[in-house]
């Protein structure tokens, strides 16, 4: 007996002890301005040209420096190069670099790093993500420290844009996978101090940074698995900024108190047709769908409203206009009549892929076009999968169609090339291609000045969206939320946080 | 014929059910579909050339049929090599190391949260069966049987976050020798859940085991003689209770492993349930297949202690 009321005690001890430590806990937290971003995962890699999961790109772009950067509004504007010149063919690239750079462990950026990281990532055997990026780069010459000149095979004024992927960063020539996965060593505004896997990363800032050393005395990533989790560590004050996806956990987080921004994202969510496939293979067939679908009635019921209508191209500088396609509004009667055009007036049966678990509106996207288009005659079957199984189906183009969450990039060649040319090596999985289309991006590379550029992504745009190519449906909102006390963060497009080197916590 | 012996016959058994373990996670894990490959890259995999993709697939080991992956992995396991994670380049077995004492901690902690939750409830039920008392007792045991971890565990960090501004598990994870008081405060509250959980069932069956002994001869023995209730109940209707109670509590501590990966995610704790998702999530075989097998042994281990502690408060048991 004297042993189980021991036990007993002991345990309401711990209970109550712990619970009435409550107070005092958060307040010794971390030192008073340092800055904490909730991070629903550890980075899967911390070597810049191979990563692709997006926490790790947004750590890998505070630590390392790339030729080119990003605006807000996703223009380009200089980086490590301080300004270049196209030649009047567009065939030769010449880089100016910045002077007096030098990567985290104190040794000098010059032109050698930018040519054998350059040309590191064009060989095969390094398995870079964005080799393709390269691809039109014949040479890279470095004839001086602050001189870079790129040959290319043809013009490719997307190139300035894809330059400024973390996956194309700059850096040391002598740098080894192995050693920087180990230890970062990059020319980025802050640097490694700290990392214990899977739970935090601490970053500090560079005071050498060429833009000026960051204002937070230090940046930590903390890995807090799940998204609800992170909202309370917000309310508790433990981590004072993070991005969330799901706008219930934006709902949740504003309602705290907590200050959430909206902003549109690149990646796009949308019907693919396999256009090689009978009966999509029909123009008809595919405007029939167009016509059947409203995108603010999918938008509303999938996503609770919250995103913007969308046209092909996502990009604030390239933007397409949604309303200029051949059915801009719902038109069923269009719908029907495109139907029987097609020989199926008595209606017409296909599947279409969703993913379970990769993003949170899949299955409500796909059940609410179900209904839209059975409306027209339409029978959409869902085949609703797991998302290692969509993805393997997705890969393989094995689909009639698919309700699916795309990627965007800043420029629309990097964006839509690989999809729509027909030696895109994604090609396959968009299942369409022209002639024309092959024409235009043809002409979107060769022409660098940006206002050519655009009326040329324009025409673009217009093809696929009267060809009804895919029936791109709406673009979601990335949420930004803050702390009380965390100012001077911009968000863009991309999803970059580039401008943590801006952030400030505090009146500091 | 040396199998006779029950010890060894237990150890036969165990090692059989590992590998019973081993075979159906192995094969499990690759009839899920998407590999290492599409798990790191997603849909970027589209854009591999066959060449690529047959390099990545030789890196990931996934060039070789699967009897060999399988014995490979196999014979590895047997000489203590658990493989190592592709992404980390750590070793299962130190990320093992690390995490398997915070979970056996987290699990020792809501076992005592659970039987005494429980056990409390559970005397209190069977003092007056059928009364208000008991009435409450169900209905606790009810909803910790209703109740998912999930929904406590955010319910119970939400709240604690938002009125008291207290939530240990938003600082990073502080091991036991680094800070033991912030480490004892990270895991109170994952305890509490799981233990809550753990609670339910436990009551239910010492509720049924406490009334069934109250009815037996040598407690209206006791009783007549003129033991008090309070004695009674602790030193005479409790123990006759306990084999059926410290089999449940075994049996659950199978659910309190599986419990925590929920649990761990919550509140992010770095132990064997992440360990476990985190691999899955990232199609890192070698991790998953090894975390599970060790969990797996726990489990049979925990068992195996069970049967035993049978024969230290049982005197039948130690009899036969």
């Amino acid at each position: 007996m004297r042993r189980a009321t021991g036990a007993v005690v002991a345990a309401c001890a711990v209970v109550l002890a712990a619970c009435s430590g409550g107070g005092a806990a958060p307040s010794g937290g971390a030192a008073a301005s340092s800055l904490v971003v909730g991070a629903t995962s550890d980075p899967d890699t911390l070597f810049p040209w191979k990563a692709t999961q997006f926490q790790a790109v947004n750590v890998l772009e505070q630590l390392y420096g790339t030729l080119t950067e990003l605006d807000a509004d996703l223009e380009v504007v200089p980086g490590l190069a301080e300004s270049w010149e196209v030649s009047e063919d567009g065939t030769t690239v010449t880089f100016t670099l910045r002077e007096g750079v030098t990567f985290a462990d104190g040794s000098a950026f010059d032109s050698a790093d930018v040519k054998a990281s350059l040309d590191r990532i064009r060989d095969e055997a390094t398995g870079a993500v964005a080799r393709a990026s390269l691809e039109s780069v014949a040479s890279v010459e470095a004839p001086d420290p602050r001189t870079v000149v790129l040959t290319l095979t043809g013009p490719d004024a997307g190139l300035l844009a894809a330059l400024a992927s973390v996956n194309l960063a700059i850096l040391p020539s002598d740098a080894t996978e192995e050693a920087l996965q180990a230890t970062p060593n990059g020319t980025g505004p802050f640097t490694l101090t700290q990392r214990t896997p899977n739970q935090s990363i601490v970053l500090e800032p560079n005071p050498n940074f060429w833009g000026g050393a960051p204002k937070v005395p230090s940046l930590e990533f903390r890995v807090i698995p799940d998204e609800t989790s992170i909202v309370a560590a917000m309310q508790s004050g433990n981590v004072s900024f993070a991005v969330f996806d799901d706008p219930l956990v934006a709902q949740s987080a504003e309602g705290s108190g907590l200050t959430v921004t909206k902003t549109p994202q690149l990646s796009y969510h949308v019907l693919q047709l396999n256009a090689r496939r009978a009966p999509l293979d029909n123009l008809d067939v595919r405007l029939a769908i167009q016509c059947a679908i409203d995108r603010q009635q999918v938008l509303d019921t999938a996503a609770l409203g919250e995103g913007e209508v969308t046209g092909p191209i996502t990009s604030p500088a390239y933007r397409s206009d949604p309303a200029a396609r051949p059915c801009p509004q719902r038109d069923l009667d269009a719908a029907k009549h495109h139907l029987a055009a097609a020989g199926h007036a008595g209606g017409l049966t296909l599947s279409t892929i969703v993913s379970q678990g990769e993003y949170a509106t899949s299955v409500n996207e796909a059940t609410n076009i179900q209904a839209q288009l059975a409306e027209a005659g339409i029978t959409l079957n869902l085949e609703v999968l797991e998302s290692g199984a969509y993805v393997d189906r997705w890969v393989a183009a094995d689909f009639e169609t698919a309700v699916a969450l795309n990627g965007g990039r800043p420029d629309p060649d990097g964006m839509y090339g690989r999809y729509f040319t027909s030696t895109g090596n994604l090609n396959e999985v968009a299942g369409y291609s022209s002639p024309e289309l092959d024409a235009l991006f043809a002409q979107g590379k060769a022409t660098s000045d940006p206002e050519a550029r655009k009326a040329i992504y324009q025409e673009v745009s217009r093809h696929l969206e009267d060809n009804a190519v895919w029936v791109w449906l709406f673009t979601s909102y990335t949420y930004t939320a803050t702390g009380p006390e965390v100012s001077g963060f911009t968000p863009m497009a991309n999803g970059s946080l580039k401008f943590l080197r801006e952030t400030t916590v505090g009146g500091s | 014929m040396i199998a006779r012996h029950p010890l060894l016959r237990r150890v036969l058994e165990a090692l059989a059910t590992l590998l019973g373990v081993a075979v159906l996670v192995f094969v499990m894990l690759r009839a899920i579909p998407g590999d290492q490959v599409t798990a790191s890259l997603g849909t970027e995999a589209a854009a591999l050339t066959p060449a690529q993709r047959a390099a990545l697939e030789a890196y990931y080991g996934l060039d070789q049929p699967l009897p060999v992956q399988f014995l490979s992995w196999l014979g590895a396991v047997a000489t203590g090599n658990l493989g190592a994670s592709q992404r980390t380049g750590e070793s299962v077995l130190d990320m093992t190391a690390s995490a398997l004492p915070i979970t056996l901690e987290l699990a020792v902690l809501s076992l005592l949260i659970g039987l005494v939750l429980g056990i409390a409830a559970a005397m209190l039920s069977a003092s007056r069966p059928n009364s208000a008392r008991d009435a409450v007792g169900q209905a606790v045991g009810l909803a910790g049987l209703s109740v998912p971890a999930f929904l406590l565990g955010s319910a119970l960090l939400a709240l604690s976050s938002r009125f008291l501004g207290y939530n240990p598990n938003a600082e990073q994870f502080a091991p036991l020798t680094a800070d033991p008081w912030l480490h004892l405060q990270q895991l109170v509250m994952p305890a509490l859940v799981l233990g809550f959980g753990l609670a339910a069932p436990i009551m239910r069956t010492a509720r049924s085991a406490l009334l069934e002994v109250r009815s037996q001869d040598y407690v209206r023995t006791a009783r007549g003689k003129g033991v008090g209730p309070r004695r009674l109940a602790l030193r005479h209707v409790l123990p006759g209770a306990l084999v059926p109670i410290v089999t449940m509590t075994g049996l659950q501590f199978g659910y309190l492993l599986g419990g925590a990966v929920v649990v761990e995610q919550i509140f992010s704790v770095p132990g064997i349930g992440r360990q476990v998702l985190l691999g899955i999530q990232q199609k890192e075989y070698a991790v998953v297949q090894s975390t599970v097998l060790v969990i797996a042994l726990t489990f049979v281990l925990v068992n195996l202690g069970t049967d035993l502690l049978y024969r230290v408060i049982d005197p039948r048991v130690r009899a036969a």
